[in-house]
């Protein structure tokens, strides 16, 4: 069986299974015991494990994420809710320098199999402390998978791959896309027929969520639904956009990028995060290194630029990836 | 446990054990990096803090623990993985960086894990305390026994780690002692000139903790201080504050001539000290003390020749252990 299910139903549904079922498992986070976590991943898990097993914290998240890796050295399996990547920044130094070198550094002796789950990105008026993707921040660190799901079946099989993996994942949800109550209707592509059962999905496989003849459109998190968005519009112009949702920044299927550009022979990179130094360029390099003879044209970003996230909405509309600017950039490759 | 003449024994084989440990990496270090010092130079590369003068510490906590207590040190290790027992062929060998090193070459002397002895460090300042509380909720989700042990530097106490981890100790009661490890020098900085308080332990006030101060560098003190931690900590009470006055002799790191240090505050040298006394109170004989001390020097060498000769890993081997299960 398999019903609709919005990506927070469905991450929830996977870390449920596997703590019903595992005695490794538990979940440190502010306010998950009674308010189950930001984005509903832990709704209703306080009364249903107690409060051994899904811990509230005081807000101290260089404790309690430092606290989990040493849990994860230990044999345990934590799962943390830290809810905006803004807030990394009070706690970068585990994730940089113990959670996801403590394997290396032991010569494969310790393991620390952790997941965090963060929400990322902008869109609803928050301004610059609340409204980061900062995926390339995270993804830059060595030893740390990053996955970012933008869909209800993705986010319930890369959450159990997650948690049956043996290291430090960092499980990425851009808030406008998790169909929470507080951020307004859910987005109809994020939604998904979700199987009742466990399944995994595999980390490092692109997604081609629709296919295309004329141009490959990458995205991830929210910018894939801009982009599915901008292929709607572009269909009306007659041009065949094959939108890419790259799922996962580390591994990164550069395999499959390469494939889409291939054919298409035209590229829009469009990624909510800062351009500059991040996971855009990546994906430029990951084609034209291979085979710069494949693009017909040379590539176009859509990025959000290298400024703080501004307040004002029509600041703010201006200056994310959103579906106008990507069909935009489209047109120009043709 | 009382303070029975076998234990005074092992401390003082243990300090002896560790010193010599520090002294045969002393000796290692200078080749190559004379008369031009660099880092990366010689058989012994990178950064060394040794231990010299807290050989105390390392035998008096490390004498008042069980074998499924749990261990974080910092980037001044030795003197704590030694008296831990952590496996000090593999030790030396990780610190020359060869391949049967504890971490195949891949951590080096600040980066020291042995899960033999639950023994782990980072050369992170006060990285090592969230670990540890972890490990304690670990052991209390899993039902095992176990408490956790943290060492650090008083410089490490004005961290914000100590301040978020210390309030979930107490918050939850958790076993975990936190070992202030007071030489009184963060680098060049005292901590007269770090520290609002005089004693870290009184800080344990503020977290709901117990907290102790030991002003002698004498492991017997140590270890009695550390044996009330621990029967707190096994009862539920939960953590301490221990704050132990110590001694560094070698500088932060090697290299490091302490020119900032003024003649009067110069630390004295625990081992002829603890010698004296256990000759003093008939635990030893001169003749004992002489015996102890070479058999420390003569497994060390034995420690140093296999680290020597050992291998190292093939540069391929740089991209192993990036992750569990394999490259992806």
């Amino acid at each position: 069986m398999s019903r609709i299910l919005t990506m927070s139903r469905a991450g929830r549904e996977a870390l449920d299974w596997e703590m019903e079922r595992r005695d490794d498992i538990f979940c440190l986070g502010e306010d998950i015991y009674k308010f189950g976590g930001i984005f509903g991943t832990m709704d209703g898990f306080g009364a249903k494990y107690g409060p051994e097993r899904v811990i509230s914290t005081p807000i101290s998240e260089t404790g309690f994420i430092g606290m989990a890796a040493g849990a994860a050295m230990a044999g345990m399996h934590p799962v943390i809710d830290l809810a905006y990547i803004d807030f990394i920044g009070v706690c970068y130094n585990v994730l940089l320098n113990t959670a996801s070198k403590t394997h290396y550094m032991s010569g494969g002796a310790v393991k620390v199999p952790m997941t965090l789950l963060i929400g990322t990105g902008g869109g609803y008026n928050n301004a610059a402390q609340h409204s980061q993707c900062l995926h390339a921040t995270v993804a830059h660190i060595p030893g740390a998978k990053v996955v970012y799901p933008s869909n209800a079946y993705d986010a319930k099989g890369m959450l159990h791959t997650a948690l049956r993996d043996e290291n430090f994942v960092i499980f990425l949800t851009h808030k406008g896309t998790a169909g929470v109550g507080w951020m307004g209707t859910p987005i109809k592509t994020t939604l998904s027929e979700v199987p009742d059962e466990p399944y995994t999905v595999p980390f490092g496989k692109v997604k081609v969520y629709r296919e295309g003849t004329d141009v490959t459109i990458t995205g991830l998190g929210m910018s894939v639904h801009e982009s599915l968005k901008a292929a709607d519009s572009l269909a009306k112009d007659g041009i065949s956009a094959e939108v890419v949702d790259l799922r996962s920044l580390v591994p990164l299927d550069r395999d499959g990028i390469f494939a889409s550009v291939a054919k298409t022979g035209r590229l829009v990179v469009t990624d909510e995060d800062y351009m500059s130094y991040g996971v855009s360029g990546e994906v430029i390099a990951s084609v034209v290194e291979r085979d710069p003879t494949v693009l017909k044209k040379p590539p176009i970003r859509v990025c959000t630029p290298d400024i703080p996230i501004p307040f004002a909405r029509p600041m703010e509309q201006a200056i994310l990836p959103l579906a106008g600017r990507i069909a935009d950039a489209a047109r120009k490759l043709m | 446990m009382a303070l029975t003449a076998e234990l005074r024994r092992s401390f003082y084989e243990k300090m002896c054990l560790s010193r010599a440990f520090d002294d045969a990496m002393i000796a290692l270090y200078w080749e190559g990096k004379l008369p031009i010092f660099a880092f990366g130079a010689g058989p012994l590369p990178g950064e060394l803090h040794c231990s010299n003068g807290a050989e105390p510490v390392g035998a008096g906590v490390c004498g008042a623990l069980g074998p499924d207590d749990m261990i974080t040190a910092d980037h001044r290790p030795h003197h704590v993985a030694v008296c831990r027992g952590v496996d000090l062929d593999r030790m030396s060998a990780e610190l020359l960086g060869k391949k049967p090193g504890l971490s195949q070459g891949k951590g080096g002397h600040m980066h020291i894990y042995d899960p033999a002895v639950n023994f782990a460090s980072s050369g992170i300042i006060a990285e090592g305390m969230a670990p540890a509380a972890g490990m304690a909720l670990a052991r209390r989700l899993q039902k095992k026994p176990g408490i956790a042990v943290t060492f650090l530097g008083e410089g490490a106490a004005n961290q914000g780690a100590f301040h978020e981890v210390l309030n979930m100790v107490g918050l939850w009661k958790l076993p975990v002692i936190t070992v202030v490890q007071d030489n009184e020098w963060g680098v060049s900085t005292a901590k007269s000139e770090s520290t609002a308080v005089e004693r870290n332990s009184d800080r344990a006030a503020g977290y709901g903790l117990a907290g102790e101060y030991v002003a002698t560098n004498d492991p017997d003190d140590i270890y009695e201080a550390t044996v009330r931690a621990v029967e707190r900590a096994r009862a539920g009470k939960g953590g301490t504050i221990l704050e132990l006055k110590t001694a560094r002799l070698q500088g932060h790191f090697m290299g490091d001539q302490q020119a900032y240090i003024p003649e009067q505050m110069k630390q004295e040298d625990p081992l002829p000290l603890y010698r004296a006394k256990l000759v003093k109170l008939g635990v030893l004989t001169e003749a004992d003390a002489d015996a102890i001390e070479a058999a420390a020097k003569a497994r060390m060498e034995t420690a140093m020749t296999f680290a020597k000769e050992a291998p190292y890993p093939d540069p391929s081997e740089a991209f192993d252990h990036v992750f569990a299960g394999g490259a992806q």
